[in-house]
């Protein structure tokens, strides 16, 4: 299964691309020789320091390793939330880091699917328009009102898909971690993106309402072909994953097949 | 679309931001209903100013006048003949007008403006201000009723009971005087108006002025001793005036019910004196005339200046007649005319008009409003500043708005992150904040516009409440002499205000929403 790779040695920064060598999928998003310190105050607080990592089309990674060590930041790269000091962040090849603003927001719209430790659902919202909302990002109003009940079918599809039908009306307030969870991944779905990336998504669930959402993203990663990069503190849950990237001190320390 | 429902949504459950929203509301309905009464009242006032007056007025540069007034009139109806309605010949004069009252006599200084009632009628709207058209009403009960129609012809003519209290008023200066007779005491020093007031048995008691049948006489002032009594001695005198409330009236206070009321000291039916300037070498020009009625326009102005009396008499007496004899104003000179158009709006034409075809130099043409400029200006500036003011009252709703919304982006900080996550761009969530901000001046100021309608409609009642409550009458009729605050709403100024407010809010809001769209969505979602 898992494919592609990287590696960074422990010791020093290296910045090389291994080429797929086991398999044939293509390389779908890539980080290369990425550096990214944070200031707090007049220090620099470095957080990665040279990682390289490629995901292959249809990979379910995870990035495991100790808080603080950049695997968030990491995360938050690949996904255009942030930019590198130094490096590159690649999308089937093409460097996607330094385009324009606007180039970026709808990449993160149409390309990218977020699911977040706490939810992050909007609260002034019921759970069918948070399913929406990246479909309300991406067209304009009108475009939107115009075809507001595909839309709706479509969220409500995926809701139904989560197992949240009967909650559709409900705010966020009023479920639990893991509806909220569920809510969040339908949220990410909706779009229909090419690759879902999870920060710590059962960090704040129970350990079986934390196995349901894994279980939920197994399945659309084994069904759908969806590229999923996962980060978690627990190494439990990334062994459900195909291959494991482990970060310690903003470096790539090891990586294993997880299966 | 994100934008328009979060907007949407933020508005319904954010209350902290209804405390911008009262203020904006606040400010809108104060605008609205200080411009409404303050329109009211300049409305009210231009009326009663409009009403004394005419829409225009050719005036002769000099106090004499002109005497040729006919073709004066007949050159303008030439020029200008299509935009006119009617015009009437006036005498304007500086006088002194003085009667008798317990105490002494009192002399005011006037403006006699001499008029031919039916000319006059045409071109203003004056007939309903005569008090003895309206009705007479005291802490709204009515205590009189109009002595006549308003739709009765309007002249000279006293009423009924004008006329009875002439005969009371007669009776009683008789007696008055046959006793000073007796004790010899001379307590008016003008014989000539005495005598004509007090009627019967007396010379000049013909109610006609000493100078009518001789015009010899016209230099020395006093009458001629030989006219015989052929009239009735009661009957009023030849020159009669309407005479301002203001002159003969004064206000003050009931002791037993600390109420303000009017005081007359002079009705219709009685005589006054007047002293005015002849034509040429001034010279003092006397006359007594018959009270025929008292007008109350409402511009203290007006009401306490002036005095019309009939255009013939006041020719007379300024010597402005050339056959002496005729008592017809077209005989005589005037000193302007008054002019009514048939389209108010045409005025700057008729006025370049008449400048080019009257004699340079001797003519002023003026409109009512330029003739009041000052008064109406000094409204005007008034209206403006108190209308800057107010707005800073918004504008101070704006800065509310500045703060609760800074407040409202530290609180959504973790939404704006989701949001960009999600790919809105940072345009997208700052027309969140700046749609949030336009919501707000529109709730604000729709329901202000709203309240400061109601607020202007039910003004007359909110006031009687007010009054009611602290005890004390907010709004005297005996000060404004309006039985109640008289508003007009200009729609204009509605709608400019509710988009001024609009405005503020929006602009208010641009701070706040940069700040929001700046924000990292990293930074935003990482306190968790």
């Amino acid at each position: 299964m898992a494919a592609a790779t990287m590696t960074a040695d422990d010791s020093q920064v290296t910045s090389r691309t291994v080429p797929i060598a086991k398999q044939p999928a293509p390389t779908h998003v890539a980080a290369v020789a990425i550096d990214k310190a944070y200031r707090k105050g007049d220090m620099k607080v470095p957080v990665l320091r040279g990682v390289d990592l490629c995901v292959s089309h249809g990979e379910f990674l995870a990035i495991v390793g100790q808080s603080g060590c950049g695997k968030s930041t990491l995360l938050h790269l690949l996904g255009l939330l942030d930019g590198p000091d130094v490096g590159e962040v690649r999308l089937k090849g093409k460097r996607i880091d330094d385009l324009p603003t606007s180039t970026r927001d709808e990449l993160r719209n149409r390309v990218f699917g977020f699911v977040f430790q706490f939810y992050h659902l909007l609260p002034e919202l019921t759970l069918l328009e948070n399913v929406m909302t990246p479909m309300m990002i991406r067209h304009s109003a009108w475009e939107f009102w115009k075809r507001r009940t595909e839309f709706k079918e479509q969220a409500e599809e995926i809701v139904r898909k989560v197992g949240l039908e009967h909650r559709r009306r409900h705010k966020p307030s009023e479920l639990s971690g893991g509806e909220m969870q569920r809510a969040a991944i339908a949220r990410s779905l909706v779009g229909k993106p090419q690759i879902l990336l999870a920060d710590e998504p059962t960090g704040n669930l129970d350990a079986s309402t934390g196995g349901e959402i894994m279980d939920v993203l197994a399945r659309l990663n084994a069904d759908e072909g969806l590229t999923i990069i996962m980060v978690t503190h627990d190494d439990r849950l990334a062994h459900e994953a195909s291959r494991i990237v482990r970060l310690s001190e903003g470096r790539i320390q090891r990586l294993e097949d997880a299966a | 679309m994100y934008k328009l429902l979060l907007s949407g949504r933020y508005l319904r459950t954010r209350f902290i931001a209804l405390a911008s929203i009262v203020s904006v509301m606040l400010g809108v309905a104060t605008m609205i209903v200080v411009n409404s009464v303050m329109a009211g009242f300049s409305g009210e006032m231009k009326v009663r100013l409009h009403g004394i007056l005419a829409d225009m007025m050719v005036e002769s540069v000099s106090s004499d006048g002109f005497d040729d007034s006919e073709s004066v009139i007949q050159a303008i109806n030439q020029v200008a003949g299509d935009h006119i309605e009617a015009i009437t010949p006036v005498i304007e004069v500086y006088g002194m007008m003085s009667f008798d009252w317990p105490g002494g006599t009192i002399t005011q200084p006037v403006t006699l403006v001499g008029i031919d009632p039916q000319g006059k009628d045409m071109v203003s709207a004056i007939r309903q201000y005569m008090m003895s058209r309206q009705e007479i009403r005291e802490d709204g009960r009515l205590v009189r009723a109009p002595l006549r129609q308003l739709d009765a012809p309007f002249d000279w003519e006293l009423t009924d009971e004008a006329m009875q209290h002439r005969r009371e008023w007669l009776q009683w200066e008789r007696i008055r005087a046959r006793a000073e007779q007796h004790q010899g005491a001379v307590m008016y020093p003008e014989p000539s108006v005495e005598g004509e007031s007090l009627g019967g048995g007396d010379p000049f008691a013909n109610a006609t002025n000493p100078f009518d049948d001789d015009p010899l006489a016209v230099d020395d002032e006093q009458p001629d001793e030989q006219i015989a009594d052929t009239r009735d001695p009661d009957a009023p005198l030849s020159a009669r005036v309407f005479i301002g409330v203001g002159l003969i009236s004064y206000p003050y206070v009931e002791s037993e019910t600390g109420k303000t009321r009017t005081m007359m000291m002079l009705e219709p039916g009685e005589d006054v004196r007047f002293t005015t300037v002849t034509t040429g070498t001034p010279d003092a020009a006397r006359f007594a005339a018959t009270v025929a009625d008292v007008f109350k326009s409402g511009m203290s102005e007006y009401d306490s200046t002036l005095v019309f009396c009939n255009l013939e008499e006041l020719q007379l007496a300024r010597k402005m007649l050339s056959p002496l004899d005729e008592k017809d104003w077209r005989n005589g000179s005037v000193t302007s005319l008054q002019i009514k158009l048939k389209d108010y709006d045409d005025a700057g034409i008729v006025a370049q008009k008449l400048l080019a075809s009257l004699p340079a130099g001797e003519f002023q043409v003026r409109t009512w409003e330029q003739k009041q400029g000052p008064l109406l200006q000094a409204v005007e500036v008034e209206a403006a500043i108190l209308n800057v003011l107010l707005f800073l009252i918004i504008a101070v709703a704006g800065f509310g708005i500045l703060a609760i919304f800074y407040m409202i982006v530290v609180e959504k900080t973790r939404d704006i992150g989701i949001l960009k996550a999600l790919g809105a761009s940072s345009g997208g969530v700052m027309s969140i904040f700046l749609a949030y901000g336009l919501g707000l001046g529109v709730v604000g100021s729709g329901v202000g516009v709203g309240l400061g309608l109601l607020f202007v409609k039910y003004i007359n009642e909110i006031e009687d409440g007010v009054s009611w409550l602290t005890g004390r009458k907010v709004f005297d009729e005996t000060i404004y002499y309006f039985h109640e605050i008289p508003t007009s709403v200009h729609p204009a100024m509605v709608v400019w205000v509710a988009i001024g407010a609009m405005a503020i809010a929006v602009l208010a809001s641009v701070l706040p929403a940069r700040r929001a769209s700046q924000l990292d969505p990293v930074q935003a979602l990482r306190y968790e």
